[in-house]
């Protein structure tokens, strides 16, 4: 297959754009779809403060390359959640990301919050001494991520976190929510998420590309992200809700876009509207954070932090570390592709 | 014959067939991987020949801190 601008061999044909593309034009493409997605969803402007949550897998490392190439002003996240497997998974991540802003953006700050080294535990340790997604550490990582994210979004002053969640990602959650006619997340599903009591404004620029989309860029431009899959994300929902739309997609290219453009038309048409009671929130008695409930947050609650022990977690005690900080880590190279030759 | 990698598992083929059916004979989802031959991306329309070294690189990835 031939790349439609130059006519030179292409990297990725998108059967539901009906666009072939060699490495070149596909980068291209790919900057300047994100820069289309910002304007059309009004994510951010030129003198935005961009927190970009960076996990050291493909989506979020593509973001912040991608933003740092339109010219924002981004400085990167990184949550140090303790989970290793027997792949170092959370220690290569660590290393993926180090390597890449010292190349990438190496004027930008790197904040990094070791959750072991703030709370005491790792995210699998609090996980099995909770109820809370029952052994599963998905739910406790959920919450801690989000908590730290917002958390350290708002006091830090940035006007927006960005995170790279792909079309993959939002078309299974979608197809989730669906299924269970899940309203009120229906209707909070979006490609940005105001700012509200006390809430960061999150802000989603890759949600119309689809997964294949990103990792193709990603090797195009010679990121080394983690290839390995968070070793607890194998057999979850949501992974089984993108094999069930992959094979809707083989049978009807554009069936993924399809499913969530439509979704967000009819969102804006008030076809899913937030319930009338609003739910109030309150400010969480130990941390301040909003919860829903009077009293400890949920975060608070599933860490046992107490008011004696708020001092801890005050904002200024969040080990932030600039990038002259880091540790030195010991990680296990993934494979990676040469991709030079394109 | 091809060899094709993925995830450290070898999967063998007919040579002179395209990376899409290749995909199809050995069970995997081509809208899950991309296709690397002699260490280049290719689209799943490229015909494999004898001696390519074929490697499939998972899509999915990741799956925390985000």
């Amino acid at each position: 297959m031939r790349c439609r601008k130059c006519n030179s061999s292409a990297v990725i044909n998108m059967r539901h754009h009906k666009l072939a593309l060699c490495g070149e034009h596909y980068g291209e493409w790919f900057v300047d779809s994100t820069q289309r997605a910002i304007e059309k969803y009004k994510m951010f402007d030129r003198d935005a403060r961009i927190l970009v949550a960076v996990s050291g897998g493909k989506d979020s490392l593509a973001l912040w390359d991608v933003l740092t190439r339109l010219g924002y002003t981004s400085d990167g996240l990184y949550i140090g959640l303790g989970i290793q497997g027997d792949i170092a998974y959370s220690d290569q991540s660590l290393a993926r990301i180090r390597e890449f802003q010292e190349k990438v953006v190496p004027a930008a700050t790197l904040h990094v919050v070791d959750i072991q080294e703030t709370y005491g535990k790792t995210i699998p340790q609090i996980a099995r001494e909770n109820t809370r997604g029952h052994g599963k550490p998905c739910a406790a990582c959920g919450l801690t991520k989000r908590y730290v994210m917002n958390r350290l979004a708002a006091e830090r002053g940035y006007t927006v976190l960005a995170t790279g969640h792909n079309l993959d990602d939002e078309a299974a959650v979608l197809m989730q929510n669906t299924l269970h006619w899940q309203t009120g997340y229906l209707a909070r599903q979006a490609p940005v998420l105001e700012a509200s009591d006390g809430l960061a404004r999150k802000v989603k620029p890759f949600c119309r590309f689809y997964e294949r989309e990103t990792a193709t860029y990603a090797l195009v431009r010679g990121i080394d992200y983690v290839y390995d899959e968070c070793p607890h994300a194998v057999g979850n929902l949501t992974n089984f809700y993108k094999t069930l739309l992959n094979q809707l997609e083989n049978e009807s290219p554009g069936a993924k876009l399809q499913f969530y453009i439509q979704f967000l038309k009819a969102r804006a048409e008030g076809f899913f509207q937030a319930p009338a009671d609003k739910t109030e929130l309150h400010a969480c008695e130990v941390c301040g954070q909003p919860t829903t409930a009077p009293g400890r947050c949920a975060f608070c609650r599933m860490w046992n932090i107490t008011s004696a022990q708020s001092a801890v977690i005050s904002a200024d005690a969040i080990p932030v570390r600039g990038q002259d900080e880091f540790d030195d880590v010991e990680a296990r190279v993934a494979e990676s592709v040469d991709v030079s030759g394109l | 014959m091809i060899q094709i990698t993925f995830r450290n598992k070898k999967f063998e083929v007919k040579d002179n067939i395209t990376a899409r059916d290749a995909l199809k004979k050995i069970g995997i989802d081509p809208e899950s991987v991309l296709i690397t031959v002699n260490r280049k991306l290719v689209t799943d329309d490229v015909v494999l020949r004898q001696g390519d070294e074929v490697k499939l690189v998972a899509v999915v990835s990741g799956g925390s801190n985000q």
